[in-house]
């Protein structure tokens, strides 16, 4: 097995609440509260879940553009949690993002190949004409022509910004791409083509991806391991393959069976969970899901289930399948 | 199915935006029906066309820029496009009412739910009380599945989750029994678990009070998962209709074959999707030929020159593409012969 690229143990985001005038912290939001996840070279992590989950919180901190409350991460054997700022703003030639909106991410004023250009500069790569020439290599790698490079932002459409938005991300070669929500504000069509440009850069490029998304169907077709995530944990970490077939945790399972399936004769029996996800200011006790759950236990409402393998590959935390719940 | 009657009739609808760029056909001779207690499903891509033409069915067009320039749109016996603005108050709510995709723009937030439903009770039952219009409220909320109603119509909108905010949106637009409920995209901006309870929500109230829905989506989905029949826009026209088993099964059309390829599939890992060459085209930035033309795989000499019909395949199924102008010629003789 190949060495994992990123380790994340025990991450967590906890935003405090101020209230009244003199600002006093009167409660916190645990946005993340302690994710562990690691991935191997060259594969594709997918992380899922609904809105507030922790999904872009969690990919935010392991570029450290938040800094996390607690936890480490460790990149290609350095501890990125532990660098100064300095040291970090070097390590982030490896590590790059793509983010979800192409419209916000480019700035209107400045051309395509000034947006191109300038991680080279920050991290003081090449001469002005080997940047040049690289910024022409990367427009074509991603699909468009070198005379882009004159165009300002809003000459393209939603799909071509987000091909700029990718060759920004490579132009560092980074090992690791954080995508966070990459084709969500594309149509169909134009999200099958930035699908299929991200897998095909991936085998030419060797890269790592972790992809941040909330369409299943999407995170099932490029991930190799899918992470669910759940008001700020990771409830299911499974092979893409086995969390599909077979989901194990039951929000997984509502999760799944609530995507509405492309196909009109296919039919299932659909776990409609009740209510909305709780507020992440105020969590339930124990298992946050208790409160939806249609398999809620005693043990449930007081104890915190732990991410635990129960079969090869495929890690769940809920009591229903550790010795404990099962007595 | 197909003996069902029809509601409402779009024919040949033509919606214009006078912009500084010129004259835009957003809607561009469009034609279609919906049936007594069906859900109709209109699926395409931004700037197809699909909610301009909701909106224009329910004589909303943003005007100016916007105006219908053309066709007509009957509801029992009426042409909507005719009527003045008061009289196509009437027909909204109680003959057609419509949903939005992002409940929170579309409610007040300095009243309460109570008072928000409350008033379009009030506004088509002038002569009820507001002890009769409350009692309307609390059972149109109990109605669409929203918890302890009675506390509920004293909260103001932000206190409610997105998911509530969509109910109490259907409940509104179903106050006054409207024969068509257009939803406009109701379920994009919802998460996955609510968007199915929505669904699920949509389907049942459709079964109990017959009410017809036009379902806008660009999510196929959805579409599969909710409707009987399905029209698919491109460019601002109908490229093909049928029921919802042909379109998937047997799509006709390249557009919507290329679109159902390129969806991922959750339920197996597609190895590398199929994707439509080229870009989304802005509305009104192809006038001649096939609106598609220029991403089609099959496209052939005459294609970029006349816009094909929108031929009949079969009794139930039409397309709008050359290649199967002869199919239909087919199923003419084939009725000629038959009679």
């Amino acid at each position: 097995m190949t060495e994992p690229l990123l380790k994340v143990k025990g991450l967590k985001k906890y935003f405090p609440i101020h209230r009244g005038m003199l600002g006093k912290v009167s409660g916190q939001v645990k946005a993340v509260d302690d994710v562990s996840f690691y991935v191997n070279k060259g594969e594709t992590l997918g992380i899922v879940g609904e809105s507030g989950c922790g999904k872009s919180t969690t990919g935010r901190m392991l570029m450290r553009l938040l800094e996390p409350t607690e936890g480490s991460i460790e990149f290609d054997g350095k501890l990125l949690s532990d660098l100064s700022k300095e040291e970090m703003r070097k390590a982030r030639r490896e590590i790059q993002m793509v983010f979800q909106d192409p419209y916000a991410s480019l700035n209107p004023r400045h051309s395509i190949g000034k947006i191109l250009e300038e991680p080279l500069i920050v991290h003081g790569i090449g001469d002005a004409r080997e940047r040049k020439k690289k910024v022409i290599e990367f427009l074509e790698i991603v699909g468009l022509s070198s005379y882009h490079a004159k165009r300002y932002p809003h000459q393209f459409s939603g799909g071509q910004r987000q091909r700029i938005g990718i060759a920004r991300a490579l132009m560092t070669n980074p090992k690791l791409i954080i995508a966070d929500e990459p084709v969500s504000a594309l149509d169909v069509s134009i999200q099958a083509q930035v699908l299929n440009l991200m897998q095909d850069l991936q085998k030419e490029l060797k890269l790592t991806y972790i992809f941040i998304a909330h369409d299943l169907g999407v995170v099932r077709h490029i991930s190799d391991r899918v992470g669910v995530m759940y008001l700020g944990k990771m409830v299911e970490l499974a092979d893409s393959e086995s969390l599909y077939s077979n989901p194990l945790h039951p929000y997984s399972k509502a999760l799944l069976s609530a995507v509405p399936v492309p196909d009109p004769n296919f039919t299932r029996e659909q776990i409609l969970i009740k209510g909305d996800i709780p507020s992440p200011s105020n969590p339930p006790t124990g298992c946050t899901f208790h409160t939806r759950c249609p398999f809620k236990m005693e043990i449930c409402t007081k104890v915190v289930p732990v991410l635990t393998e129960v079969e090869k590959g495929h890690s769940v935390a809920c009591h229903l399948y550790n010795e404990q719940g099962q007595q | 199915m197909s003996d069902r009657k029809e509601l409402l009739q779009v024919r040949g609808l033509q919606t214009t935006f006078f912009t500084d760029d010129g004259e835009i056909p957003a809607v561009d001779n469009v034609d279609f029906s919906v049936r007594e207690g069906e859900i109709l499903g209109i699926v395409g891509e931004s700037g197809c066309g699909k909610s301009v033409s909701a909106l224009s069915i329910m004589g909303l067009v943003p005007s100016p820029p916007g105006k219908i320039t053309g066709g007509q749109i009957i509801f029992d016996g009426k042409d909507l496009t005719k009527l003045s603005q008061k009289e196509m108050r009437k027909v909204r709510g109680n003959d057609v009412a419509m949903i939005f995709q992002e409940p929170m723009t579309s409610l007040n937030p300095l009243f309460t739910i109570g008072n928000q439903l409350m008033e379009a009770v009030l506004i088509h039952h002038k002569d009820w009380s507001k002890k009769q219009a409350r009692n309307r409220a609390v059972e149109m909320m109990q109605l669409v599945g929203l918890p302890r109603a009675e506390e509920l119509i004293k909260e103001y909108p932000h206190q409610l989750s997105g998911g509530m905010r969509q109910r109490v949106m259907i409940a509104m637009a179903l106050v006054c029994d409207p024969k068509v409920l257009i939803a406009d995209e109701p379920t994009t901006a919802l998460d996955v678990t609510i968007q199915a309870q929505i669904l699920q929500l949509m389907k049942e109230l459709n079964k109990r009070l017959n009410t017809a829905v036009i379902m806008i989506t660009h999510d196929l989905g959805v579409v599969a998962e909710t409707c009987e029949r399905v029209i698919v826009m491109y460019g601002g026209q109908v490229v093909e209709e049928g029921p919802v088993q042909l379109i998937f099964n047997d799509p006709q059309h390249p557009y919507t074959k290329g679109l159902i390829q390129s969806v991922p599939d959750m339920r197996f890992k597609k190895q590398r999707l199929y994707s439509i060459p080229g870009s989304v085209p802005k509305p009104g930035s192809i006038r001649t030929g096939c609106r598609f033309a220029a991403r089609c795989e099959f496209v052939l000499d005459q294609c970029s020159v006349t816009n094909p019909d929108l031929y009949q395949t079969s009794p139930v199924h039409n397309t709008r593409c050359f290649l199967y102008e002869e199919k239909e010629v087919s199923l003419i003789d084939r009725a000629v012969v038959e009679s």
